[in-house]
């Protein structure tokens, strides 16, 4: 009676690789969610569960360290994604849809650089470089980490906004041309309009980039200069309360609703 | 006439990319540039250089001096640290294929209005600040940690399992952040992968291996390629997961860099093997775009 039941056939179907998938997808979730849930611990431990309370993010938010790390967090973040925004538009109108021409290889290296380079060898040459300018100069300064994180931020903002210029029609400033626009007045009008989405996802995506670094920062600062990540590496050294999970948790929601942003800029119009 | 067309195209091309170039060149090239310099200077009293040129840093990356008898042997701390490297960054990218190739298939196969929900799973991780995924995975290993609980609380283990601070705990780490970068190019490559070829290999009566073998892998061998250097040269370099799964003892290149220009005081011995580190990265790079061009000319 019993009758076999059988399965179609799927030409895209591997065997174990769904479960295995499925597996991944918990792997990569479950740390992350069990960190956001312990955010919420009433209890001193991030171990052991002591019923829900607000209490580790009331207890951040009062922190006078981190009131500071998250204020310097965003002034280099801001500074940095938008120096590096500007720069990097500029470099992508400079380096498509004009041709090639001598050099055009030696600037795609300079903008990848902080790509491939890695980032403690990176970090280890900018603290050699900033600890002699600081002794020579005395000033230590923000503009120091503004500066790193300007130059890292680079490619990160450019490869959007270079994406968006080549997928661009060329007829419209072509157009405005011919009605007697001058180069600026046809850029500011026409090509600026245009490009801005892709302006703004370069800029966001140099924004959560800066936001998150760890290692040149780490290098680059001065006494006293904790960003948000580094005082998180700091109590990571010692005991750790919930406090971290309690910033962990707001930095992830930040990350999460920056990208979604993200994904409705670039997202193609059909 | 078209002449000087092409010379002021250049010229306004180099003219609009000056500042990022000038910008990059003051804190990214210029700055790989002096650590060149250091690497061949002699170390400070306390801490920098002395301008006095000197092979020494290049020698004590191999050797050590006894400093009773001044006899020369292998730096066996070191090569330790580099072995330990290379190894585990070998393994992490292994074990990213071994679970990043079965969900990039997952993801590419699943019916297209579900898939950019799937690939936006993956890509939360990849965007998330690294040092708080470490955090996260090491809350999990810890000696009392969810793993531990899990594991005692249904009667496997009668002891807890003490992974962290051993190279177990930064293979599990650096496996765990890196996961992205293998599944994001695989899951390019698969989702460029022509079915009507698969199709074609189970109608000649190929097995579901043989398909895997003969005619997936080497299809989306681009993408494997991708995701292993983009795993690989991130994993040798890497600090922050050493550090913290790793402790103190269980050093990575990256790490005992830092140490160099921290407790250690020896700024040249940190720029040689910052150097070296840079170079092993460099020939990971050309492999990746001479087998890339390769795989183009081919296909």
């Amino acid at each position: 009676m019993a009758e076999r039941k059988r399965r179609r056939f799927s030409i895209t179907a591997l065997p174990g690789f769904s479960t295995l998938a499925i597996v991944t997808f918990l792997v990569l979730y479950v740390p992350i969610v069990t960190m956001v849930v312990y955010s919420f611990n009433a209890s001193m431990s991030v171990a052991v569960w002591g019923g829900f309370s607000l209490e580790w993010y009331v207890y951040a938010w009062n922190n006078t360290l981190v009131q500071e790390a998250t204020v310097r967090s965003v002034i280099i973040a801001v500074c940095a994604s938008g120096i590096a925004t500007t720069v990097a538009t500029m470099a992508a109108l400079g380096t498509t849809r004009r041709g090639r021409y001598k050099g055009q290889t030696i600037i795609y290296l300079l903008i990848n650089q902080p790509l491939m380079v890695p980032e403690i060898v990176t970090a280890v040459a900018l603290l050699i470089v900033f600890a002699s300018i600081k002794v020579a100069t005395g000033y230590t300064g923000l503009a120091y980490l503004i500066i790193a994180h300007s130059a890292f931020c680079i490619p990160f903002a450019y490869l959007p906004i270079r994406a968006r210029l080549e997928g661009m029609d060329l007829t419209l400033e072509i157009a405005s041309a011919d009605l007697y626009a001058s180069p600026w007045r046809a850029f500011r009008r026409v090509t600026l309009p245009l490009l801005a989405p892709g302006i703004a996802a370069g800029a966001m995506l140099a924004f959560v980039i800066s936001l998150d670094d760890v290692i040149i920062t780490e290098f680059v600062k001065s006494a006293g200069q904790d960003t948000l990540p580094t005082y998180m590496l700091g109590q990571l050294r010692r005991a750790v309360t919930p406090e971290v999970n309690a910033i962990s948790t707001a930095l992830l929601v930040l990350t999460v609703l920056l990208l979604t942003l993200f994904y409705l800029l670039t997202r193609r119009r059909d | 006439m078209s002449m000087d067309m092409d010379r002021k195209r250049a010229r306004d091309g180099w003219l609009l990319s000056a500042p990022a170039l000038v910008l990059l060149i003051l804190a990214a090239s210029g700055p790989l540039l002096i650590v060149v310099i250091y690497a061949f200077l002699t170390p400070g009293e306390y801490s920098g250089i002395v301008w006095d040129f000197s092979l020494k840093a290049w020698f004590q990356v191999l050797f050590e001096r006894d400093i009773f008898d001044q006899t020369v042997s292998f730096a066996d701390a070191h090569l330790t640290i580099f072995w330990r490297s290379v190894r585990l960054s070998l393994v992490t990218t292994l074990l990213t294929f071994v679970f990043g190739f079965p969900t990039a298939w997952f993801i590419a196969t699943r019916p297209p209005n579900q898939r950019a929900m799937w690939l936006f799973l993956i890509t939360i991780p990849f965007w998330t600040n690294l040092l708080i995924r470490t955090f996260a995975i090491m809350e999990v290993i810890r000696l009392d940690g969810i793993l531990n609980n899990a594991l005692m609380g249904i009667g496997l283990l009668s002891e807890p399992l003490r992974i962290m601070y051993t190279d177990t705990a930064v293979l599990i780490g650096m496996t765990y952040v890196y996961l992205p970068l293998m599944v994001l190019p695989l899951f390019a490559a698969i989702d460029r992968l022509d079915f009507r070829l698969v199709e074609a290999g189970y109608d000649l009566y190929a097995t579901r291996w043989q398909v895997l073998r003969r005619i997936i892998l080497p299809i989306i061998k681009p993408g494997i390629i991708a995701g292993s250097i983009l795993v690989f040269v991130p994993s040798l370099g890497a600090y922050v997961t050493p550090r913290l799964l790793g402790g103190g003892k269980k050093m990575m290149i990256g790490n005992f860099i830092e140490l160099q220009f921290g407790a250690g005081r020896n700024w040249p011995l940190g720029s040689a093997l910052s150097l070296i580190l840079l170079l092993i990265v460099g020939i990971a790079l050309i492999f990746y775009v001479r087998a890339s061009t390769r795989s183009d000319a081919n296909g």
